[in-house]
């Protein structure tokens, strides 16, 4: 009897506790990992760009269909010989501490990523040799040589706009109280917490805000995150774990939003530094032999119940810019064991397989495994931690790396990087001169019919040489309530808080 | 007392400067270079310089351990690597969150482990000892994670009764921050639990078989007497030492469960710092900690003397 009212008084004060409930006029939005700095010039992670969409417009932004739109500018027009950008401001734009956004305060912001000293942003504007005020709403990119993924750089942080005034008064710990002119302002961040944003009032565009504040927990484990939702602790979860659709999408209270994502997994081939000198690197034969034992959609049943895309390319098959010229191949272990013998190879190839820890890497690396075997390849799967991944893939301590790329807006930030010879990020040291020349030439024009054109021809290189061999692209999951209206997935993966409203 | 206060103290320093040199030489085994985490995804050359310079990364390691000994010594334990926040002030945020954890925590430890303990050893061999052992048992043997996560499944999915994760600070809402906080605590308290009710067990039967407690049964003092006021006392002694040391093994204990749950405390500072190599902070988080768990050996003796009048000299 005692115990029985023990236990009544336990849960009567447990729900007491509990007593806390929301009038929603609050967006909670679960992310998975706590972001670095919150300043545009500094920033570096993934995590603190879906923060920054809260708070910081850019010039330009990107619509579902990876179309560039207008956001804090209102059109762009390159020169003739693509080296001159002229972009007008959208007029009467405000920073939260009230300062106007003129054609001053955006050479300013330009500026301030292209020269700041610990700026990150340099790399991305690198082709801008200077900005000019042109009106008073109008500024000119002056580049140093044409450059077309720029306009995309500008879709991002470094299209980031910052008041100036707040900007030169904090200096590099500008990110501790940013000041931009986003939807929401800055309130306050409690380090691995919470960061908190309020509406900010004179937002150019206010009449889509329908929310009074933001707040973003960083919730690393991926099942309490998504406890978390189940439970109304949170409105909005980002990266959402492959193996918990069936459940969220079995859950009527909650909504999947999905997109594919702008990257890719693939296997990086150390064609040029692997000092072992495997067959490999020596044959492009043998590269395509590991290409064609893989059965790429069997894996994705396997692993990702399906969800994911297959791929052979820097670019998803619904990407403007994928080549449909080139289509996934079959899985074909004759021909993989027929380009052996003519590579002169005798098996089995052993090969030195580096993947970062994590279940779903080992999960894909275990099934390419026994997939490879029977053609003849004797895949050593070798699991380093993430940031270890990186050191031997620089030093060339690995024969294929399998490593997932998040992706770019523009094509060039899924290629140029990776396959040019010499490119900071091109760990296999693949080196084509012909190919190094395409890339080039994708770089200088902006008309999206002659890149394809010249993309088609790269493609076909590529494909031959496999310096990367694509495996899959993944689909971006977010989760959401059914009480949050007006949510839409962009293929970057960041979450727009323009538009949200509560039921 | 104060001679051996004196002497105890004096060790401090010198196993701290041990302690402080220790982790900086293991943080420079940990497998990754700094400056690459940092740069993330991107891995431009010119970015990765950037940093190292930045952070006088491409300096020796004793000129990095002589900066950052400088700094300690005028109160200043550096700048996070990520955040550009203080150390100083991220330790000051953070410690009180989990101090209010531990604190609960052993609350809850002590309010289920001591009378499970006296109960048990009191009862020897009958099904209430037996029930005892199998809460011990399994409060030993169960991972904190998952009994976190299995509470979380109960209290936050199921129940709706409980928040899944998250803090709000005790000035701000205390009953929102004790609804927040009551879980974890109990999965920190619960294996600390079990530890103290197999030492009172234990401690307690020693004690009722001793003379005094025969002649206080003689004497006619009712049971409740004998055992609360006679034998407990007693037993408690060793039982105290063992309550201060759990205390820094919440420290530890912390790192798993505020991860689980979300509590931006030491622990999850620790394991974010150690993930990105934020050394600054990894060095701050250690120190600190290692002040922690010395005072609190310290504060066991004394309290060990305080409770044992034989052991006053």
């Amino acid at each position: 009897m005692r115990l029985v009212r023990l236990a009544i008084l336990a849960s009567a004060l447990l729900t007491s506790l509990a007593g806390t409930t929301h009038a929603q006029t609050t967006l909670r939005i679960g992310l998975a990992e706590d972001p670095d700095i919150l300043d545009p010039s500094i920033g570096r992670t993934y995590v603190g760009r879906i923060v920054f969409s809260a708070f910081c417009d850019k010039l330009f932004d990107i619509d579902e269909k990876l179309n560039i739109v207008p956001q804090l500018a209102l059109s762009h027009e390159t020169s003739a010989d693509g080296k001159e950008m002229t972009i007008k401001l959208r007029p009467n734009v405000k920073f939260h501490d009230g300062e106007p956004l003129d054609a001053e305060a955006a050479k300013f912001s330009l500026e301030r990523h292209m020269t700041m000293p610990t700026s990150f942003r340099k790399s991305e504007l690198a082709s801008v040799d200077h900005v000019e005020v042109v009106d008073p709403l109008t500024i000119k990119l002056v580049l140093k040589t044409p450059y077309s993924p720029l306009i995309a750089q500008l879709t991002d942080r470094s299209g980031m706009m910052v008041s100036p005034k707040a900007a030169k008064e904090a200096g590099d710990k500008f990110g501790l109280n940013p000041v931009c002119a986003g939807p929401y302002k800055f309130v306050e961040r409690v380090q691995q917490d919470r960061m908190v944003f309020e509406k900010f009032a004179d937002y150019w565009n206010k009449d889509n805000i329908h929310i009074d504040r933001v707040v973003f927990l960083p919730i690393v484990d991926a099942t309490v995150r998504l406890a978390n939702l189940k439970s109304g602790g949170l409105d909005l979860i980002e990266r959402v774990l492959a193996t918990d659709i069936k459940d969220v999408r079995a859950d009527s209270r909650l909504v999947l939003s999905t997109a594919p994502e702008l990257g890719y997994l693939g296997l990086t081939i150390n064609v040029g530094n692997d000092k072992a000198k495997g067959p490999l690197s020596q044959s492009a034969k043998v590269r395509q032999a590991l290409d064609l034992s893989i059965d790429r959609e069997a894996l994705n049943q396997v692993v990702f119940n399906g969800e994911f895309t297959p791929g052979n390319q820097w670019v998803s098959p619904t990407h403007p810019y994928y080549q449909k010229a080139f289509p996934v191949r079959g899985r074909d272990i004759a021909k993989a064991k027929a380009l052996l013998k003519e590579a002169g190879v005798t098996a089995p190839v052993t090969v030195d397989y580096m993947i970062p820890k994590g279940a779903e890497n080992e999960a894909v690396a275990q099934v390419i495994q026994s997939m490879a075997a029977e053609a003849g390849f004797d895949i050593k799967i070798r699991a380093v931690e993430f940031a270890t991944t990186f050191k031997q893939a620089q030093a060339g301590e690995f024969q294929v790396f399998q490593i997932n790329w998040s992706g770019r807006i523009d094509p060039d930030g899924n290629s140029y990087i990776f396959m040019r010879s010499k490119a900071p990020q091109n760990d296999g040291v693949y080196s084509n001169p012909e190919a190094d020349k395409l890339m080039e030439d994708g770089r200088m024009t902006s008309n999206v019919e002659a890149r394809k054109a010249i993309y088609e021809k790269l493609t076909k290189i590529l494909l031959d040489d496999l310096p990367i061999i694509y495996i899959y692209h993944r689909k971006l999951l977010i989760a959401h309530t059914k009480k949050l209206e007006g949510y839409r997935q962009m293929p970057d993966g960041l979450v727009r808080v323009v538009g949200l409203k509560f039921k | 007392m104060l001679n051996f206060l004196a002497r105890r103290i004096a060790q401090i320093v010198p196993t701290l400067f041990f302690v402080s040199v220790l982790i900086f030489s293991l943080q420079q085994l940990l497998p990754g270079d700094p400056a690459l985490v940092m740069a993330g995804e991107e891995r431009d050359p010119a970015v990765i310089e950037q940093i190292r310079q930045q952070y006088k990364l491409d300096q020796p390691i004793p000129v990095q351990y002589v900066y950052w000994l400088k700094g300690v010594l005028t109160g200043n334990f550096g700048e996070s690597l990520r955040n550009k926040m203080p150390v100083r002030e991220l330790i000051a945020q953070k410690l009180p969150v989990t101090l209010q954890l531990g604190s609960m925590a052993i609350l809850i430890a002590f309010c289920i482990g001591i009378p499970a303990g006296i109960v048990s050893a009191v009862k020897k061999g009958t099904a209430w000892d037996y029930g005892a052992n199998l809460f011990a048992l399994w409060g030993i043997s169960t991972p904190n994670f998952w009994l976190g996560i299995l509470l979380i499944f109960l209290f936050s999915i199921h129940l709706g009764w409980l928040p899944a994760s998250g803090y709000v600070p005790l000035t701000e809402n205390w009953r929102a921050s004790l609804a927040a906080t009551i879980m974890p605590a109990f999965v920190l308290g619960n294996a600390i639990s079990a530890i103290l009710m197999r030492h009172t067990r234990s401690a307690m039967l020693q004690v009722l078989e001793s003379d005094y407690v025969r002649t206080a049964r003689a004497k006619g003092l009712s049971e409740r007497s004998v055992i609360l006021k006679h034998a407990m006392r007693n037993a408690l002694t060793p039982i105290i030492t063992l309550g201060a040391l759990e205390l820094g093994t919440l420290l530890s204990g912390a790192v798993l469960t505020e991860q689980i749950f979300s509590i931006p405390g030491f622990g999850k500072l620790i394991v974010d710092a150690v993930f990105n190599r934020d050394y600054a902070v990894v060095q701050g988080v250690v120190l600190v900690t290692a002040t922690v768990y010395i005072t609190l050996n310290l504060v066991a003796d004394v309290a060990y003397v305080l409770v044992n009048p034989r052991l006053r000299g």
